[in-house]
């Protein structure tokens, strides 16, 4: 409950994807650079390992000022165990699908835990 | 908690019951209130829920439509991921949070808010700018899509929370305070029962021992009368000349005063 007050700086929004998936949402305008240099997305190639996926997720979600992280559907795979535990309301986290991956609701951590909470 | 369980540990005072029974009023109101906050917001979830099922499909689609925009790009001027990627410096998109109130709890709704700012020099990328262009728009519409998305969202976790915290306090109220206030009131009942009885068996005792005293008192002075009597009697001057004189003294005469 004590987000509700940090909500009010929150305004960008940050992103976990493969290269289409970024050129494409940076081409709509979401790419910040802050005053460290920190960008607010991460290309993740099949070269790019577990690691840094998660490090890059724990640093957005505990970064201030962004309000949305997007991820795509198969990087979230990568670290369901970690996605699934995302509990905060701050920064949503929301799932997109990318060229090669369609979007699948089964896997969705959040539509999950609505599915539970129904058992529909 | 079972039946004659915890009480609270007060005297049992006239006070103490009254105070107890306007806090027993009070947590029912509080409890029959939670419910009805815990039903209303319930409703709400509900409706979000399917809200969020509805968008995340849709979304679904909708990046599907950007991701063929973004190939026809591709395809048109080559791979400008690079030149997009350093061109990033200050978000032009962002989004502002506003807050709803929806029966007590403060949700928090995402705008989009478009900053002006540098928007991409489309040189260097020759043939395809309109293309360029046309993929940007389509992203753009996709993120709005998202960025509903992610209000939902947020709506629905936080609710999702508040709406547990109210369940836990009805039970609580249900299943501890109540029982625990009903509890002392009946104690307090008892025990004031008991202090009555115990009042009354000693006024009858009192009220016995005064009786039994009073009826000893009027029986002793009646002895005590009815003794006199015969003595007056036996003292009393006869009309017997021999004894007259002896008995002057004795005789109670007024007139007699030696």
């Amino acid at each position: 409950m004590a987000a509700h007050m940090s909500f009010k700086d929150r305004n960008l929004l940050a992103v976990i994807g493969d290269e289409d998936s970024i050129t494409g949402l940076l081409l709509a305008g979401i790419g910040h650079v802050n005053e460290h240099q920190k960008k607010n997305f991460l290309i993740v190639d099949s070269k790019t390992q577990i690691s840094t996926i998660e490090a890059a997720f724990q640093e957005f979600t505990e970064r201030k000022d962004v309000a949305i992280l997007l991820i795509n559907q198969h990087i979230a795979e990568k670290i369901r165990p970690t996605v699934d535990r995302y509990q905060q309301a701050f920064p949503t986290l929301l799932e997109i699908p990318s060229k090669d991956h369609a979007y699948d609701p089964e896997k969705d951590s959040v539509l999950k835990r609505v599915h539970k909470l129904f058992g529909e | 908690m079972s039946g004659a369980g915890p009480r609270e540990n007060v005297f049992a005072t006239r006070m103490a019951l009254t105070n107890m029974k306007l806090r027993l009023k009070g947590a029912e109101t509080g409890h029959s209130l939670l419910a009805k906050k815990r039903d209303a917001l319930t409703t709400r979830f509900r409706a979000i829920l399917r809200k969020v099922d509805e968008a995340k499909r849709k979304m679904g689609r909708v990046m599907q439509l950007a991701s063929f925009s973004m190939a026809e790009v591709t395809y048109a001027t080559g791979d400008i991921s690079y030149l997009v990627q350093e061109q990033a410096k200050l978000a032009t998109f962002r989004v502002k949070a506003t807050q709803e109130n929806v029966s007590g709890v403060l949700l928090p709704a995402f705008e989009v808010d478009r900053v002006p700012g540098s928007d991409f020099n489309l040189t260097g990328l020759g043939r395809g700018g309109q293309q360029v262009l046309r993929a940007k728009e389509v992203y753009a519409k996709a993120l709005e899509t998202l960025v509903e998305l992610a209000s939902l969202q947020t709506a629905f976790t936080i609710l999702d929370e508040v709406i547990r915290a109210t369940n836990r306090r009805v039970n609580a109220i249900e299943h501890v305070i109540i029982p625990r206030l009903e509890n002392t009131i009946k104690y307090i009942i008892s025990e004031l029962d008991e202090m009555d009885r115990e009042e009354f068996f000693r006024l009858k005792k009192v009220q016995g021992k005064k009786k039994r005293e009073a009826a000893g008192a009027a029986e002793r002075k009646a002895i005590t009368d009815a003794v006199e009597v015969l003595q007056v009697r036996e003292t009393e001057p006869r009309n017997d000349p021999r004894d007259a004189t002896a008995d002057l003294l004795k005789s109670n005469d007024e007139d007699v005063i030696f």
